[in-house]
C-alpha cells in the first residue's frame, strides 16, 4: 500500500484549490480506477447470508449533545429499507453524532430512533442494538489492535448466530489479505487491512442496518475503493446503509438518497446529485467550520 | 541437598498460592484497568469465612468451599463491578482511591464479626498428615493440593483465555469497550467476569494460604500477603500471565530460602540491627520488581479535566484562613475537654499531614500511601536530636523526612501513577515490618518499646501544657497551609497543575518532569516530617505503632472525601481521621471506605463541591443582592468554615 503524494493523481478545481484523486469526479464513476484483479480460486462475488431482510431507519425529532453542549437540534431523517443514505456536510455539522445516536452509543436528549418500526431505545445499548441488527462501523480503526486477526472475527461472532469457522471463510474471501495475516496481531496491519477487518464485521453479523463512519478516512484511494466495492455489494443484498462521508462523490456514486446537515440540523434532503452540488457549497462556504 | 530439595518443595507450594493470588490481579486488571488493592482483603476475609464453617461450626470442606468460592466470593465480585461501573474511564488515582475504600471496608467488616476472638485455627483443605517420601523429600498432601490447584488455575486461564469467545472479549473490554458494544457483546457483564475471576482466584488464594502460614489466623497478615502477589503481578507487568507465574514461583522460593538459611546460618538474625525479617522479603521483591520496570511513556492527560478548575484563595484569604484556625484553636482549648483536646491536637497533627498530600496528590496528582511513614522518620529524627524539645530537632526531621523522600521518588519519577502507589505502599510496607519494629537497635538506645520525645519551648515559653501545645499545633497547621498556598500560586504550583494534567505537555515545554516530582517529593515529605515531629512532642513518645500503613490509608481517603485540592479539606481531614482513630474502632475503616464509595468520586470533594454550590444558593436566596458575573470559586477561603 503506497501513499498517494500530491500531483499524483490530484487536480485543480475550478476554485483553484488542489483535491486528492478520489474527490475527482471520474474516480467516483468509477472509470479510471484499476480494479483489484480477483485472487485466483477466490469467489469474485461472495455471497452474504441470502435471507436479507432489510430494515428502515428513521429518527424522530432527535436531540442530542456532550454534556450542556448541544450538536444536534432536532434531525427528523427517514432511510427507507433497502436504500443507501449519504449525509453529507461540514465539519462539526453532528454527522458522527447523528450515527452514534442511530447506533445505540448515545442517547439522545430527546426524540426516537426507529428501526423497522421498532423503538430501539427500549432494547437497551449498542450491543443489544447490534445483536438486533445494527451495524456500526465506527470513525477511525474500529477493531482490537491487541488481539489477533482471528481473535477479533471471534469477537465478531457475537453480532449474528454465527460460528467462527464461517465468520473466517467469510471474511477471507472477501478480503483475502487478512487470511494471510490470520494469526497476526491486528495492531500490526497496515491502515488498510486494519479497515478490512473492521469493515468484515458488516459481512459476518448479518446486519439489516449498516451505519459507516468515514471509513475512507487516511486510507489510500485504492483501498477506499475496494471498501466502497463491498458497500456496493451489500447495497445491491439490499442492507440499508447510512453513511457519513467527507469525499462527496464517492458517496454519491453508492447514494441512493442524500441529506445535508448543517449546524445540528438537516438543511435539505434529495437526490444524491442534487445533494452533492449543493454540498460543495456548504463545504466551500465554511459554513460550518 | 536433601535439605535443598525439602525448602525447594515448600517454596514451590508458597510460590503456587501467590501464583493463584497474583493471576487474579491479572485478569482483574488486564479486563478492567483497575488494580484490586482490595484482593488480599478478599483473601482474607475468604479464609476467615471458611475457618469460621469448617473448624467453628463443623460444616463438611467441601460445602464450606461451594459456599466460600461458588458464592460468597462470585457475590462479592459482583458487587464491586457494580461499584466500579460508575467509574469506568475514571482516572487511575480515583478507581485506586476506591480499591483502598473496600479494602478498609473489608478489614472493618472482619475486624467487627472475627475480631473478639483471640485465636482462630485456619480451615483446613485436607486436614490428615499423610505425606509421601519422594528421593527422601517430605510431600504433604496439603503442599501437593495447592500445587495441583495452581496448576489448575494455569491451564483454565490459559485456555479460557486464548480459546473461548468470552475470555478473548476479556482481553478486548478495556482497550475499547464502545467497539466491543457496537460489535454485540455487554461491555459491562464482561467486565463482571473479569471481577468475578479474580475475586475467586483471591478467594481460592486466601483458603489455600492460611494453612501455610501457620499458627492463628490474622487478618492483617492475610491482608497484606497479597503484597507477594503484587511483586510476581509487577513482573508479570500486570498483563502477562505466564511471566506472573513463573515470577511467583520465584518469589515463594526465594523467600522461603533466604528466610530457612537466614534462621539457620544465623540464629541470632531476628536480633540484628540487620535483620530481615520474612514479612519483608516480598516488599523487597516487590521493590525491586517496579525497579526494574522499563520507563513509562509520558502521558498526554494525566486525570480528567474538571470543569471548573478552583480558584486558589490570595495571601489576604489565607492569612485570615490561618489566624481563624488559630482562633478556634483558642476556643476549643478553652471550651473543650481533655479528652477532646487531645483528639483536636492529634487532628491539627494529622490536618499538617494532609496538607502534604493536598501539595504531592491534591496538586500535582501523584498519590503516596507512605505519608506517614515519612512522618515517622520525622519523629524518629526528632527523638533523636537531643530527645526531642529542641527546634534543631525539628530542623532535623523535615530535612531528614525531604531526603527520604526525595530517596523514595528518586527510582518512581519514570512510572505511571499506579505503579508510584504500589511503591509508596511497598516503602510504608517495609517501614512497618523492618524500621518501625526494629526498636532495639533503631528507635531506643535503651531497649525500650518507645523513644521519648520532651515537649519543645520558645523565647522561654514551654509548650508543656497541653493547651500551649494546641496553639503550637494550630499555628503550626496555619503556616504550613499558608506555605502551600503560595506554593500553588507561585511558578512551582503551576508546574505542579501541569505535572498533573498532562506530563507531556510539560516535558514538551522544556519543565523537567522529573526535578518538579523530586521537589515536590521532597517538600511534601518534609512538610509530613514536621508532622511526625510535632506528634512525638505531643505524645511525649513514639512507639512502633504509630505510623503504620493503615493511617496513612486513613488519612489520604479522608482527604480525598473532604476534598483534595482544598487547605481547608485538610484541616476538616485531619479532624475527622483523628476522630475516627480514637472514636471509631472497628466502625472506622467501614464509615472512611463508604466514604471513599460515595464521596470518591467527586472530583473535589465534599468542600471543593459543596463550598460554591453552597455560595451559590445564598446567591439565590437573596435576590437584592447583584449577582456577581460569575460563579467565583474560592478553593480556600473555607479555612474558618
Amino acid at each position: 500500500m503506497s501513499e498517494v503524494s500530491q500531483g499524483e493523481g490530484w487536480w485543480q478545481a475550478s476554485d483553484g484549490k488542489w483535491y486528492a484523486p478520489s474527490l475527482h469526479p471520474d474516480v467516483a464513476s468509477g472509470e479510471p480506477e484499476p480494479e483489484p484483479a480477483p485472487e485466483p480460486g477466490v469467489p469474485a462475488g461472495v455471497v452474504v447470508s441470502p435471507e436479507r431482510n432489510p430494515a428502515s431507519l428513521e429518527l424522530v425529532g432527535i436531540r442530542a449533545g456532550y454534556g450542556r453542549i448541544e450538536v444536534l437540534h432536532g434531525i427528523d431523517l427517514t432511510v427507507p429499507a433497502g436504500s443507501v443514505f449519504a449525509l453529507l456536510g461540514p465539519n462539526g455539522a453532528g454527522k458522527s453524532t447523528l450515527l452514534k445516536v442511530a447506533g445505540g452509543r448515545m442517547r439522545p436528549t430527546a426524540g426516537k430512533v426507529l428501526v423497522a418500526d421498532h423503538e430501539t431505545h427500549r432494547h437497551g445499548g449498542a450491543d443489544a442494538l447490534a445483536r438486533a441488527g445494527v451495524c456500526s462501523i465506527p470513525e477511525g480503526r474500529g477493531i482490537f489492535p491487541n488481539l489477533t486477526v482471528r481473535e477479533n472475527l471471534l469477537i465478531w461472532t457475537y453480532q449474528g448466530k454465527v460460528r467462527l469457522p464461517e465468520v473466517e471463510e467469510r471474511a477471507y474471501a472477501r478480503f483475502p489479505k487478512l487470511g494471510q495475516r490470520r494469526k497476526q496481531v491486528a495492531g500490526t496491519l497496515s491502515g488498510g487491512e486494519q479497515q478490512m477487518l473492521a469493515f468484515a464485521r458488516a459481512l459476518v453479523g448479518n446486519p439489516r442496518v449498516l451505519l459507516l463512519d468515514e471509513i475512507s478516512m487516511g486510507l489510500a484511494p485504492l483501498i477506499v475503493a475496494e471498501l466502497y466495492e463491498v458497500v456496493g455489494q451489500l447495497a445491491a443484498e439490499g442492507i440499508t446503509i447510512l453513511l457519513v462521508e467527507q469525499f462527496i462523490q464517492t458517496a454519491v456514486a453508492v447514494a441512493t438518497r442524500a441529506a445535508i446537515v448543517v449546524h445540528g440540523r438537516v438543511e435539505r434532503e434529495g437526490s444524491p446529485a442534487e445533494i452533492a452540488a449543493e454540498a460543495a457549497e456548504h463545504y466551500l462556504a465554511g459554513s460550518g467550520g | 541437598m536433601h535439605e535443598f530439595l525439602q525448602f525447594t518443595v515448600i517454596g514451590i507450594a508458597i510460590g503456587a498460592v501467590y501464583a493463584v493470588a497474583a493471576s487474579g490481579l491479572v485478569v482483574t486488571y488486564s479486563t478492567t484497568g483497575v488494580f484490586n488493592f482490595a484482593h488480599g482483603a478478599v483473601a482474607m476475609v475468604s479464609a476467615f469465612s471458611f475457618s469460621e464453617m469448617t473448624v467453628t461450626h463443623g460444616l463438611p470442606v467441601w460445602l464450606a468451599l461451594v459456599v466460600v468460592i461458588g458464592v460468597e466470593a462470585p457475590i462479592l465480585g459482583v458487587l464491586v463491578q457494580l461499584l466500579m461501573r460508575r467509574l469506568f474511564g475514571a482516572s487511575v488515582e480515583r478507581s485506586l482511591m476506591v480499591t483502598l475504600g473496600l479494602l478498609l471496608i473489608l478489614l472493618g467488616a472482619a475486624d467487627e464479626i472475627w475480631g473478639g476472638q483471640s485465636s482462630r485455627q485456619p480451615g483446613q483443605l485436607y486436614s490428615g498428615a499423610t505425606s509421601y517420601s519422594v528421593l527422601g523429600v517430605h510431600l504433604t498432601v496439603a503442599n501437593l493440593l495447592v500445587m495441583i490447584v495452581a496448576a489448575g488455575v494455569a491451564i483454565f486461564l490459559g485456555f479460557f483465555l486464548k480459546r473461548t469467545r468470552t475470555g478473548v472479549a476479556m482481553r478486548a473490554v478495556v482497550d475499547d469497550p464502545d467497539l466491543l458494544a457496537m460489535a454485540g457483546a455487554s461491555p459491562a457483564r464482561i467486565a463482571t467476569m473479569g471481577w468475578i475471576i479474580g475475586v475467586v482466584l483471591a478467594a481460592v488464594a486466601g483458603i489455600l494460604i492460611a494453612p501455610l502460614q501457620g499458627g492463628n489466623l490474622s487478618q492483617t497478615t492475610l491482608t497484606l500477603f497479597v503484597v507477594n502477589a503484587y511483586a510476581a503481578a509487577v513482573f508479570g507487568r500486570l498483563r502477562n500471565l505466564p511471566v506472573t507465574f513463573v515470577a511467583a514461583l520465584g518469589v515463594g522460593l526465594g523467600e522461603t530460602y533466604i528466610g530457612n538459611y537466614l534462621q539457620q546460618y544465623e540464629p541470632g538474625f531476628t536480633q540484628n540491627w540487620l535483620s530481615v525479617p520474612s514479612q519483608t522479603l516480598p516488599i523487597v521483591f516487590l521493590l525491586i520488581a517496579l525497579l526494574i520496570l522499563p520507563q513509562d511513556r509520558l502521558r498526554a492527560v494525566g486525570r480528567a479535566v474538571t470543569t471548573r478548575i478552583p480558584k486558589v484563595a490570595s495571601l489576604g484569604q489565607s492569612l485570615v484562613g490561618g489566624a481563624a484556625v488559630v482562633a478556634l484553636a483558642l476556643l476549643a482549648s478553652v471550651a473543650l475537654g481533655t479528652d477532646w483536646q487531645g483528639i483536636v491536637r492529634q487532628g491539627l497533627i494529622f490536618g499538617i499531614v494532609a496538607l502534604s498530600l493536598v501539595l504531592l496528590t491534591g496538586y500535582a496528582g501523584q498519590v503516596s500511601l507512605c505519608q506517614v511513614t515519612f512522618a515517622g522518620v520525622g519523629a524518629f529524627a526528632m527523638g533523636k536530636v537531643t530527645g526531642g524539645g529542641s527546634w534543631l530537632g525539628v530542623l532535623a526531621a523535615v530535612g531528614l523526612s525531604a531526603g527520604v523522600g526525595m530517596l523514595v521518588a528518586w527510582p518512581t519519577t519514570r512510572l505511571r501513577g499506579l505503579y508510584l502507589a504500589l511503591f509508596t505502599l511497598a516503602v510504608a510496607a517495609f517501614a512497618d515490618a523492618w524500621f518501625f519494629t526494629n526498636t532495639n537497635y533503631l528507635f531506643d538506645y535503651n531497649h525500650s518499646s518507645s523513644l521519648l520525645i520532651k515537649r519543645l519551648g520558645l523565647f522561654g515559653i514551654s509548650f508543656e501544657g497541653n493547651r500551649a501545645e494546641m496553639i503550637l499545633l494550630a499555628v503550626a497547621f496555619a503556616l504550613a497551609s499558608i506555605l502551600v498556598l503560595a506554593l500553588r500560586r507561585g511558578v512551582f504550583g503551576r508546574r505542579l497543575v501541569g505535572l498533573s494534567d498532562s506530563p507531556a505537555a510539560c516535558a514538551t515545554v522544556g519543565l523537567n518532569v522529573k526535578a518538579t516530582k523530586l521537589a515536590v517529593f521532597g517538600i511534601s515529605a518534609g512538610l509530613a516530617g514536621l508532622a511526625g515531629a510535632l506528634y512525638g512532642t505531643n505524645q511525649g513518645f513514639v512507639g512502633a505503632l504509630d505510623f503504620q500503613f493503615l493511617i496513612s490509608l486513613n488519612v489520604l481517603l479522608m482527604l480525598v472525601i473532604w476534598g483534595a485540592r482544598s487547605t481547608s479539606g485538610a484541616l476538616v481531614a485531619g479532624l475527622c481521621s483523628a476522630v475516627l482513630l480514637q472514636k471509631g474502632g472497628n466502625l472506622s475503616g467501614i464509615i472512611l471506605g463508604v466514604g471513599v464509595l460515595v464521596i470518591g468520586w467527586l472530583p473535589n470533594g465534599i468542600i471543593g463541591t459543596g463550598w460554591p454550590m453552597l455560595r451559590e444558593l445564598v446567591r439565590d436566596r437573596s435576590p437584592g443582592e447583584a449577582p456577581a458575573p460569575e460563579a467565583e470559586l474560592v478553593e480556600d477561603a473555607g479555612h474558618a468554615a
